[in-house]
């Protein structure tokens, strides 16, 4: 058994972290790892754009958005791959790779489930600093911009990197339409085993806890960090009067 | 195609006997993993309370494992690995009683089981250990004091997650297509193969879904009301 993994390994570890035809250059690991990255580069912009709509006081910006992000939570991600699948062809008239589709999807997907993050981030701050900002003279689009986001941003860096785990764990999903990540890396070498699945499958969960738990452990580390900081213990940015219900239910 | 047409597929017996088969097994797949989520879940709150040496540890690494590996690949492990090395006998007896749709079960059954079991450790933490003292105070023994006095309080507190986790045990029965499970998924991808009406198609398996998962929501809500009325009206 353990001999067998050896070997696969030895034999196909080309094709699972880097990937060779026909999947051109790049495949396996590092088109999971740049899918993930790329789509929480995008997911963020787009996360900020809709929890300011929601948080708005026009209704015509606020209604659609929030009905945006409901649906997008309430249907499986897997249906959300299977709609950009034939609608991003429509929209572009190109044959597109399933790679921007699936970017495509993981950022509207990410974006939604993101906004709920900075928009929680944004509320428990408290209208004081809103105030305080607009008494010394800022517009709000300008306290928004230089008080509160800043402050908002830097307490869910956590979120952030926890995000991120979750979107290397979605692009699996990608299988369905055949990006070539790592899962789809390794039911090609599968295929073209025959006799070895769970040795295959067995090396995929693996890698791929090795990569999760150490992201969810940086995580756990920067969020120490800026409870810490947030404490006054270690000086940096002015301590914040915010303790997430997490850090509470642990402390208990 | 030849202008949008909803009525094209739901006019149609052949169309809509398949959706309901999918919709029928979508709920099969989901309350069969819930039920084995919550008992594998209570299972292991006791295992991490007992004063097992190990008990913590092994938890501990049960819960890390489901949470950072992805639900499809311990699904496709469970269909296309573990499934492989069971005795010849037990192979052919569950591909004959409908294999994908019991691993199905157990795969989402198991990983969900680390997420609930999370959910009501930290609902039980939030309840005051004082609530214990005075329990035993009263002349409860610890089996009825967490039966009467801690269990109520901790599993309303952990509503919320609880609820949010069982939406999403609804969501990923979609994965089940990848092991070939004939749920609601597959069932969409079967009427638009026959129909090549893709956007109404689509446009009806979303609706269902989201339908299905705001119910389960309302149903969560409802039900966190019922049980503590009194915070829901806060919140």
């Amino acid at each position: 058994m353990i001999n067998d993994v050896i070997a696969i390994i030895q034999d196909y570890w080309l094709l699972l972290l880097i990937g060779q035809y026909p999947n051109g250059p790049l495949g396996g690991l590092a088109n999971t790892l740049i899918l993930s990255a790329f789509s929480i580069m995008l997911a963020f912009p787009v996360s900020i754009i809709l929890a300011l709509a929601r948080l708005s006081k026009w209704r015509l910006l606020r209604w659609p958005v929030t009905g945006l992000v409901y649906v997008t939570r309430g249907v499986p991600l897997l249906m959300l791959i299977l709609w950009s699948y034939f609608l991003v062809p429509l929209w572009t008239g190109a044959d597109v790779p399933s790679f921007v589709t699936m970017l495509t999807t993981l950022v509207v997907y990410q974006g939604a489930f993101l906004s709920e993050v900075v928009r929680a981030g944004i509320v428990a701050l408290g209208s004081g600093q809103m105030d305080a900002a607009r008494a010394l003279g800022h517009s709000s689009l300008g306290a928004m911009r230089f008080i509160i986001l800043p402050q908002a941003l830097y307490n869910m860096i956590p979120s952030i990197i926890s995000t991120f785990v979750s979107t290397i764990k979605d692009t699996t999903l990608g299988y369905v339409i055949n990006v070539p990540d790592l899962t789809f890396a390794a039911s090609q070498v599968n295929n073209q085993l025959l006799t070895q699945p769970f040795q295959v499958f067995f090396i995929l969960a693996v890698v791929y806890y090795a990569i999760c738990w150490s992201l969810t452990h940086v995580a756990n580390i920067v969020e120490r960090r800026i409870t810490r900081r947030r404490a006054g213990l270690s000086g940096g940015a002015a301590p914040v009067e915010l303790v997430p219900a997490k850090i509470i239910s642990e402390q208990l | 195609m030849n202008g949008f047409d909803l009525s094209a597929i739901l006019r149609n017996p052949e169309y809509t006997a398949m959706l309901l088969h999918g919709i029928e097994m979508t709920f099969v797949i989901y309350i069969g993993s819930w039920l084995l989520a919550m008992t594998l879940a209570l299972l292991l709150l006791c295992i991490r309370f007992s004063p097992l040496r190990f008990g913590g540890r092994a938890v501990a690494a049960y819960v890390s494992y489901h949470r950072n590996v992805p639900t499809l690949v311990q699904l496709m492990l469970w269909y296309f690995g573990i499934f492989t090395l069971f005795p010849p006998g037990l192979t052919s007896w569950l591909a004959a009683h409908n294999a994908e749709t019991i691993f199905a079960v157990i795969g989402l059954g198991l990983c969900q089981a680390a997420y609930f079991s999370e959910d009501l450790r930290s609902g039980l933490r939030s309840v005051s250990p004082g609530q214990m003292e005075a329990a035993k105070a009263l002349g409860h023994s610890y089996v009825s004091a967490m039966r009467f006095v801690i269990m109520p309080q901790g599993v309303r507190n952990a509503f919320p997650p609880l609820i949010n986790h069982s939406v999403s045990l609804f969501k990923n029965s979609s994965l089940a297509i990848v092991i070939g499970a004939s749920e609601l998924t597959h069932a969409v991808k079967e009427v638009e193969n026959l129909s090549f009406r893709t956007f109404e198609i689509y446009l009806v398996g979303t609706v269902l879904y989201l339908f299905f998962s705001l119910l389960i929501m309302g149903a969560g809500a409802y039900l966190s009301m019922r049980a503590d009325p009194v915070r829901s009206a806060r919140a």
